[in-house]
């Protein structure tokens, strides 16, 4: 029971963070390309980390809980950085699909 | 006492602060044993003390039930978003109409606004971009959104006005 | 089951860091470089912790820790270099 879990856990993890590797490659401007990573990598990695908190709380040596610092910190950081980039991105007036309203306003 | 910690140095400046960083503490080093959760007091005491000066605003947290079910959302919204990001890149990247929307801001606090873009960020095919100067348009990028408003409909519903209850109540 | 499906996460990982690799060296513009690197970063948090498990040791977790922490500085650090020209002021 326990296998099948872990095994559904692992496969989802790697599937999703396949998935936004593969955005990052197949979308065809910036700001597209920036909803690949920010999303399905998170899951991803989080169903990984869930994943090694419950084989390693299954060895025998207690819970192992510290596996939900990363997941915390990387859904903390995550949107950071893709604001970050969105910021960027805008200041230095890349090619978008979508014509972005108005770029003179910026506030950095 | 106030001369070297700042204005509002008692003896708990940020209650929610230590419960926070002991938890950090206890998580970090993997274990509950007693000494460890003397210590990890201990620095969650010591460092609010230290740090006051740093924390810009004081965070209220009005509702907490409030809060707990914001999170519940949040999460199956984060696994919803996934799987439908996931099917938008599997399929055919000529077919999506990715828009930048203005969402107008009823929320006032730097923590509360943080926070919404971070949900945004996080949740079905939005990222939020920029913060208008004045602080009352956020700035969105939508992945797949032919119908704009109903994106900005469903933000404003479904994730500021719970936080505006949370942070903000009138 | 596990020994199974772990070679398949393996390769899944794999590829996802290589096609990550692809978009750093394709660009086109230096905040797709910097996306590129960001979740290069990620992807190696995932295949760190599935080498953890793998080999069935805890140590990979320190690692994924100072990995996500460097990486989010990193990544930072870039952009408020696009943004401004400079990191500190």
């Amino acid at each position: 029971m326990l296998d099948y879990l872990l095994s559904f856990l692992i496969l989802t993890g790697a599937l999703f963070t396949f998935i936004g590797s593969l955005g990052l490659v197949r979308l065809r401007d910036f700001f597209t390309r920036l909803h690949g990573p920010t999303k399905a990598t998170t899951l991803g990695v989080g169903c990984m980390l869930i994943a090694s908190s419950v084989y390693f709380s299954n060895q025998g040596t207690g819970m192992s809980l510290h596996e939900v610092l990363v997941t915390l910190f990387l859904f903390i950081t995550a949107p950071i950085s893709a604001h970050l980039l969105a910021k960027a991105a805008l200041h230095l007036k890349l090619k978008s699909l979508t014509p972005p309203p108005d770029t003179d306003k910026a506030d950095y | 006492m106030s001369k070297w910690f700042g204005p509002r140095a008692g003896l708990l400046p940020h209650p929610l602060l230590t419960p926070i960083l002991a938890s950090i503490w206890l998580l970090l080093n993997n274990s509950l044993a007693p000494g460890q959760i003397v210590l990890g007091l201990l620095l969650g005491w010591v460092i609010p003390l230290f740090t006051l000066r740093f924390w810009p605003e004081l965070v209220r947290i009005h509702k907490p039930l409030a809060l707990l079910r914001f999170l519940g959302v949040v999460l199956l919204d984060i696994v919803l978003a996934n799987m439908a990001v996931a099917r938008l890149i599997l399929g055919r990247p000529q077919s999506l109409h990715p828009a930048f929307l203005d969402v107008p801001l009823a929320l006032k606090g730097d923590l509360a606004i943080g926070l919404l873009a971070n949900v945004i960020c996080l949740t079905p095919g939005t990222v939020s971009a920029r913060l208008s100067p004045d602080r009352k348009f956020l700035l969105v990028h939508a992945l797949d959104a032919p119908d704009g408003d109903a994106v900005i409909a469903t933000i404003k519903q479904r994730y500021e006005a719970p936080l505006k209850e949370v942070f903000e109540p009138c | 089951m596990l020994t199974l499906v772990i070679p398949i996460a393996f390769a899944l990982l794999g590829a996802a860091v290589a096609l990550s690799v692809w978009r750093l060296l394709l660009g086109p513009s230096a905040p797709d470089r910097i996306l590129a690197l960001d979740t290069l970063y990620v992807n190696t948090i995932a295949l760190l912790v599935l080498l953890g498990i793998h080999l069935g040791s805890a140590l990979y977790f320190e690692a994924a820790l100072l990995i996500a922490m460097m990486g989010f500085v990193g990544t930072v650090a870039l952009c408020k270099y696009l943004l401004r020209g400079d990191i500190i002021e």
